[in-house]
């Protein structure tokens, strides 16, 4: 196995652990940390191909990674801000439990 | 493949694990921390030494001590256990699990998963020095930046909106005007 393969494989491994815990997690807060998992995995892609690609000078999957950290970040603060607000109405961050807006 | 790469591997993969299976929220807020510094540092690993530096910073130095602070916040120290057996934590784990082969399936079949593949650099590390990557993203890249730039603005501001105290409603049933108090 190549090490490309390796780091997609990784990837790949990181990226399904992230999905099932915000699948079967129900705290918020966990399945935010699920998520931001998923997006370190999309991360740890856009480096290898960096890597391992044909154009390395032109900085690609490079720049891309530091721009999606910063996205990253934003979505981080907003949901935990989300999940306070959330808190403070329903006394609750279970995700079971949070059902006034359930069709 | 190096042996320093699939230590890195194995402790960022389990440290994903665990922050999805434990059933304390702090320990698992822990193990997020560890994953985290291991993908860090499988990017320095890869010769991106800025990226894993960013990662560093942004996510052990700032995502986890919020998630710490929300944890403390809620006060949901002690998570639901997962019952395992559930239904939908089966279904869950069996998504997760048909996404990871169809992922690997993927990699195994393509044209990169031969062993005889070998990138254009599968040698030497690509050189990516600081003053390329400035130069990169104050010329190439400054419109991005810039949006960047106003979208963590706006995600700062709406942040700190959201999580302002709601005040009670006053008698008449009208919401009080929120104070802003400067300095």
């Amino acid at each position: 196995m190549n090490p490309l393969a390796g780091c997609l494989l990784v990837s790949a491994l990181l990226f399904s652990v992230g999905l099932s815990g915000a699948l079967t997690r129900r705290s918020a807060i966990l399945v935010l940390a699920g998520i931001e998992l998923m997006l370190n995995a999309a991360n740890l892609n856009f480096i290898a191909f960096w890597r391992y690609g044909p154009h390395p000078e032109l900085l690609t999957g490079l720049i891309f990674v530091i721009f999606s950290i910063a996205v990253a970040a934003a979505e981080a603060a907003v949901g935990l801000a989300l999940i306070l607000a959330i808190y403070r109405h329903a006394r609750t961050s279970d995700v079971s439990e949070i059902t006034e807006m359930k069709g | 493949m190096t042996a320093a790469f699939l230590i890195l591997a194995v402790l960022t993969v389990a440290g994903g694990v665990a922050a999805m299976t434990l059933r304390r929220l702090v320990h698992c807020a822990l193990a997020l921390t560890v994953a985290f510094a291991g993908l860090a540092a499988l990017y320095v690993n890869l010769g991106a030494e800025f990226a894993g530096l960013a990662q560093l910073l942004v996510y052990v130095g700032a995502i986890a001590i919020l998630i710490v602070f929300v944890v403390l916040l809620t006060r949901g120290g002690e998570s639901a256990p997962i019952e395992i057996f559930s239904p939908a934590a089966l279904a869950g784990v069996a998504i997760a699990l048909a996404v990871f082969g169809v992922l690997a399936w993927a990699v195994k079949t393509s044209s990169v998963g031969h062993s005889s593949w070998t990138g254009a650099a599968a040698g030497a590390a690509p050189q990516a020095s600081m003053r390329a990557i400035g130069l990169a993203l104050m010329q190439l890249y400054v419109v991005p930046l810039e949006v960047i730039a106003l979208m963590l603005t706006a995600a700062m501001i709406g942040a700190v909106i959201l999580a302002l105290r709601e005040r009670p409603l006053d008698k008449a049933g009208t919401p009080p005007v929120t104070e802003l108090r400067v300095g």
